[in-house]
């Protein structure tokens, strides 16, 4: 995985509230055993019209919206299905952070792990940022990995949330699966005074 | 610290606790796994050179792209989608390559992975249990902590047999009274979600509590259990009691003579103690409650079924107002105006919120000597063979047929869009599954989300109909 530390990227707007991972992508995407071609299939119902082409109200076919890399979204974005399919769409169509006042928590856990940023901001951050967005749809935001911080166009630096351990992995390209791998011994230990007994080889 | 049921399964699957620089090292028991989440898991293992640490506590099932459509002149379930055609033949490569066991196609332990779990014992209290699926919350109605997990985590538990997890926060759900005729387990988690949001939960593991929860079968707290999620809690548990285990006992991955008795020892000791503190409550009262039915595009869209569709002045936010707007346009119905007589064009009964035996007894019962209403399409699907099995012996599925009910095969068919199964665009659809999220049973299709028994109702009448008017 690439390290991530500090980027600027172009905000698109997505001001829904409860956007679930079947909007983020529909499960006829699903079907795929590997990660092609879920970028086509990001927010499809919105992005295109009935007969399949671009929808161009929807704010990600707006013109100005091209090569944008932060998505601002809704209260409790990716909620629902479990599928990592949504992030994995998401990252694909070039988004590498998500702004939202709260995340759905499986959705949250899911981006972390696959380096899309899920950023934690208070209301008055996020109504801000719509209006900055509004106001000027080049809009760009910087996050700051390291010191935890989206820094806003008028310059104002706002704290976020994240675990030390994501945050860590992150900014080191290290993913947690190596982490896990380490700690055989106590897992053994742990297997070895563990009283259930199930066995799925019947 | 007086523990909770939660606090008690968390802290015996400790392996490593949690560190201010590393979350806690979790062991799971029981890890189930289907063929839409799991492919690229173990591409990722592959490239790695891992192997599954622990197949013989791995279990894999088929059933979110498989067809229902009923056997050929064979035996066999024909699929015909390319695309799912690949995706279960990966699923059997890698069952084979790495020593999992797999519930096949048509098998005769196949089905939803939610139904199959508790069905054939392996859900056991006090465990836990992850699966790469959102619903696998329907494992805590044991008092066990089960919860969906993503692709990258499906790989971590397959090597591992661990996860690295941030302890969440508990919420006490208090659900007192006594449910009037009619009203259903599933009724009482739609009123939940009503009530508090579809993030209400977010960040919590709820406990379900209270007289009414005691007074269900295990069949109704998977019900309650299943719908968590869209509470926005990613677990939900019930503390296991005598209707636990004797659910459990004599089923074939169940421990067997005094390994049961060690095991119900144990799982007695699982419950909260009676001052063990909450972060968060919720309160419903049962008896308040009618047969509920959702009118929008999530599932804390819902109303007692006899109420009008809320209006935009109704919402207490701009947010919320614009939601209501944009649901109802997707849904083409109007504020104000009840849902009671409008007409619907599918009903579907099915999906691992309401595919058991209880629930297919429930709807043969009252569609018993009587025909689906002209023009409708009601499909009746099992949660899993087994349950098709029994109901076939008990003749459910000739009432169903001879009602003019489809009867097909298990799996999860219409809940998701993803195979054949699919509500056509615009039309309409009492659905006993839990989403009716945009999009979700089929391009434009419109899902109500309600119990079965408001389904059956529906069916006979053709337009939504109110599940008393059944009783007698
Ligand atoms: S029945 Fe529906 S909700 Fe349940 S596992 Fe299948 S697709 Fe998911």
């Amino acid at each position: 995985m690439e390290p991530i530390t500090t980027f600027a990227g172009k905000a698109v707007a997505l001001p829904l509230d409860n956007v679930d991972t079947d909007q983020v992508i529909p499960a006829k995407y699903l079907k795929v055993t590997d990660k092609s071609g879920l970028a086509e299939g990001l927010f499809t119902v919105w992005r295109y019209l009935p007969d399949g082409t671009p929808n161009p109200d929807f704010a990600l076919n707006r013109p100005e919206a091209a090569g944008a890399s932060v998505l601002v979204a809704g209260r409790n974005f990716g909620c629902g299905s479990s599928r990592e399919h949504a992030p994995w769409a998401l990252a694909g169509y070039g988004f590498k952070a998500i702004i939202s006042p709260y995340f759905a928590d499986i959705f949250r856990g899911n981006a972390l792990k696959i380096g899309l940023l899920p950023v934690t901001v208070d209301e008055e951050t996020y109504h801000e940022l719509l209006s900055h967005i509004e106001e000027d749809p080049e809009t760009s935001v910087t996050i700051d990995l390291a010191a935890q911080q989206v820094i806003l166009p008028g310059g104002r630096a706002v704290a976020f949330p994240i675990d030390n351990f994501a945050r860590h992995c992150l900014l080191n390209g290290i993913d947690q699966l190596g982490f896990l791998m380490q700690q055989d011994e106590d897992v053994r230990s742990y297997e070895a005074a563990s009283p259930i007994t199930l066995n799925t080889h019947l | 610290m007086p523990k909770t049921l939660f606090d008690n399964v968390w802290d015996a699957h400790i392996v490593r606790p949690e560190t201010p620089d590393t979350p806690a090292v979790l062991y799971i028991d029981l890890h189930l796994i289907h063929e839409v989440t799991s492919p690229q898991a173990f591409t990722e293992l592959r490239q790695r050179g891992l192997r599954v640490r622990r197949p013989d506590r791995t279990l894999a099932t088929m059933d979110h792209s498989t067809p229902t459509t009923p056997r050929n002149a064979l035996g066999i379930i024909p699929v015909i989608d390319p695309q799912a055609i690949a995706q279960l033949d990966q699923l059997r490569k890698n069952c084979a390559d790495f020593g999992i066991p797999l519930f096949e196609l048509g098998s005769a332990n196949q089905g939803i992975v939610h139904v199959i779990g508790p069905e054939q014992g392996l859900t056991q209290p006090g465990m836990t249990i992850v699966c790469g699926d959102s619903h696998t919350s329907t494992h805590g109605a044991f008092g066990a902590l089960a919860f969906g997990i993503g692709t990258s985590e499906v790989g971590h538990v397959l090597a591992s047999q661990c996860l690295l997890q941030s302890r969440p926060k508990t919420c006490a759900v208090r659900i007192e009274g006594r449910l009037h005729p009619g009203v259903t387990a599933k009724d009482i988690i739609l009123a939940l979600i009503a009530k508090y949001g579809v993030g209400g939960g977010t960040g919590h593991v709820f406990e379900y509590m209270g007289e009414a929860m005691r007074a269900l079968s295990m069949e109704e707290r998977m019900t309650i259990c299943n719908m968590s999620i869209e509470g926005g809690a990613r677990a939900g548990m019930v503390a296991p009691d005598e209707t636990t285990f004797e659910y459990v006992a004599g089923r074939p991955y169940a421990p067997k003579g005094a390994d049961f008795d060690a095991a119900v020892a144990r799982w007695r000791t699982l419950p909260s103690a009676p001052e063990a503190i909450f972060d968060k409550e919720m309160f419903l009262d049962a008896s308040s409650l009618a047969p509920m039915i959702t009118y929008g595009t999530n599932p804390g869209m819902g109303i007692p079924i006899d109420a009008p569709v809320p209006t935009p002045e109704q919402m207490p936010d701009p947010g919320s107002r614009q939601e209501l707007d944009a649901a109802l346009n997707y849904m083409k119905l109007e504020p104000g105006k009840p849902l009671l007589g409008h007409p619907i064009d599918v009903v579907f009964i099915g999906s691992c919120t309401n595919s058991r035996i209880n629930d297919l007894r429930q709807v043969a019962h009252h569609l018993r000597g009587r025909k689906v209403a002209d023009g409708i399409r009601v499909m009746v699907v099992p949660g899993s063979q087994q349950v098709k099995r029994q109901a076939e012996e008990e003749g459910l599925d000739t009432i169903f047929k001879a009602a003019g009910a489809e009867w097909r095969e298990a799996g999860c068919s219409a809940c998701l869009g993803m195979n054949a199964d699919q509500v056509p665009p615009g039309k309409y659809a009492v659905s006993t599954s839990n989403r009716n999220f945009v999009g979700r049973q089929g391009p434009g299709a419109r899902t109500l989300l309600a119990s079965p028994l408001t389904a059956v109702a529906s069916a006979l009448t053709g337009v939504v109909t109110d599940p008393r008017t059944l009783l007698d």
